[in-house]
């Protein structure tokens, strides 16, 4: 077993778990996080990413001891209280989830994207970077369109949690 | 996923020591194909030797020669590397090209070039570029160590620390995706060096790994233009073959993709 303490949210979160746990289900199964989504669970989907020390990962291939230390940001630390995080706000008014599966992943895809390239996003470099988030819904036309509205908005805005 | 204990060693003695006191024991740098591995239970090792915290395995230095990079460093901090865009541009363009930009930021040079899997495109760097790998106990030249599919000389235990890659006079690197899992159907490093010489390397379609491609050298040599390689065609008999491609057409993708890399020095090429 493993103790493993990571900064989740902004909170100190301390479990003793097995070596073999995956970060997702560290999230999911023991913080009761479960807007991070096990999709494939092979790596590909992307309904899983996080940020791990302010960068985008796939939690479904990082084991939780190996994030012993690190700080993780999900889905449910965007939001500022009631009001809802630039890139959260564009996909609900952009229309682009249908199912929502996916979404948690899109929009911590998204936001990662956004601050590696600042406001120099265009449509060809959008498309690109989701290569490793799938939505099986929406034809990415609608997602596509929400990442460049925030990514207009979202300048010099920091994520609520860090 | 079958029960293991994970290890995270501070260096790299301590990484060996590990490996050779606990037994049954696999190194860990990235993990983004040993932990899908694991989870379909095609590998169980009972303990994991992280890599990636080790100071000593980070970083990347240039110099006029060479661009040496720390066997930790990852994809993404490659294709980040000004430095390594400065000397070799489509080396730090194959690292942006690797998986997606989450896999990115956690797989690493190391890891891709100890696995050596037959679709990985670091392979194909280290083998044009006349790269050297440096491990905890030797340097072995690139002409020596990728010796099959997901083999190399390492021994047991072995750690890769850096690779050093030559900075050529010219080079460039194109390749054709499978059209859903990306990775290359076909490959093709071409670098020209300093000293004369051109080396051709061609990862995703051998049937024994990344191999140099002998007669595009030959040819590339006497005239180093795309148009040296028309009519060359390589041997189907040592070209992979699967549901994704025939032998045959891999065989024919290789000739197009030496010929793209030629045509488009400098950069990456792909579909």
């Amino acid at each position: 077993m493993a103790n493993v303490t990571i900064t989740v949210n902004g909170k100190s979160e301390s479990r003793e778990v097995e070596d073999r746990t995956l970060l997702v289900h560290f999230l999911r199964d023991h913080l009761g996080l479960t807007g991070t989504h096990v999709g494939c669970d092979t790596s590909q989907c992307g309904a899983c990413v996080v940020h791990m020390d302010g960068i985008a990962v796939k939690s479904c291939t990082v084991l939780a001891a190996a994030a012993d230390g690190a700080e993780v940001v999900t889905i449910e630390g965007l939001a500022d209280g009631d009001e809802l995080h630039p890139m959260q706000a564009a996909f609900r008014e952009h229309h682009g989830l249908q199912c929502g599966f996916c979404t948690p992943g899109m929009i911590m895809t998204a936001v990662d994207m956004v601050q590696r390239h600042g406001g120099n996003l265009d449509e060809k470099t959008v498309r690109h970077e989701l290569e490793g988030n799938y939505c099986r819904c929406t034809g990415y036309h609608n997602i596509v369109k929400a990442i460049l509205d925030a990514s207009g908005k979202m300048g010099g805005v920091q994520q609520a949690a860090e | 996923m079958y029960e293991t204990t994970y290890h995270r060693p501070g260096s790299v003695a301590e990484a060996a020591s590990l490996f050779s006191s606990t037994g049954d024991a696999a190194y860990f740098s990235g993990g983004h194909t040993l932990l899908p591995t694991m989870k379909a239970r095609l590998a169980a090792p009972a303990n994991l030797i992280d890599l990636r915290n080790i100071p000593d395995l980070k970083g990347i230095q240039a110099s006029g020669d060479s661009v040496t990079i720390g066997a930790a460093t990852t994809h993404a901090e490659v294709a980040a590397s000004n430095d390594v865009a400065g000397a070799i541009a489509p080396l730090a363009a194959l690292a942006g090209s690797i998986g997606d930009p989450a896999v990115r930021h956690v797989g690493t040079m190391g890891g891709s070039v100890a696995n050596n899997d037959p679709a990985a495109d670091y392979p194909a760097a280290v083998l044009a570029l006349a790269g050297t790998v440096h491990t905890n106990k030797r340097e072995i030249a690139a002409d020596d160590y990728f010796t099959g599919l997901f083999s190399t000389a390492l021994e047991e235990g072995e750690i890769v620390t850096k690779v050093a890659f030559k900075v050529p006079e010219t080079s460039g690197y194109a390749k054709f995706r499978n059209p859903a899992s990306r990775y290359p159907m076909a490959g093709v490093f071409v670098a020209k060096h300093k000293d004369g010489s051109v080396r051709v390397a061609v990862t995703g379609a051998g049937n024994d790994g990344v191999f140099r491609w002998n007669a595009a050298e030959e040819a590339l040599s006497g005239n180093f233009s795309a148009d040296a390689l028309k009519g060359l065609s390589v041997d189907a008999s040592g070209i992979m073959s699967d549901i994704h491609g025939s032998a045959p057409y891999r065989a024919h993708l290789v000739g197009v993709m030496a010929g793209r890399a030629v045509a488009n020095l400098g950069t990456l090429t792909m579909d």
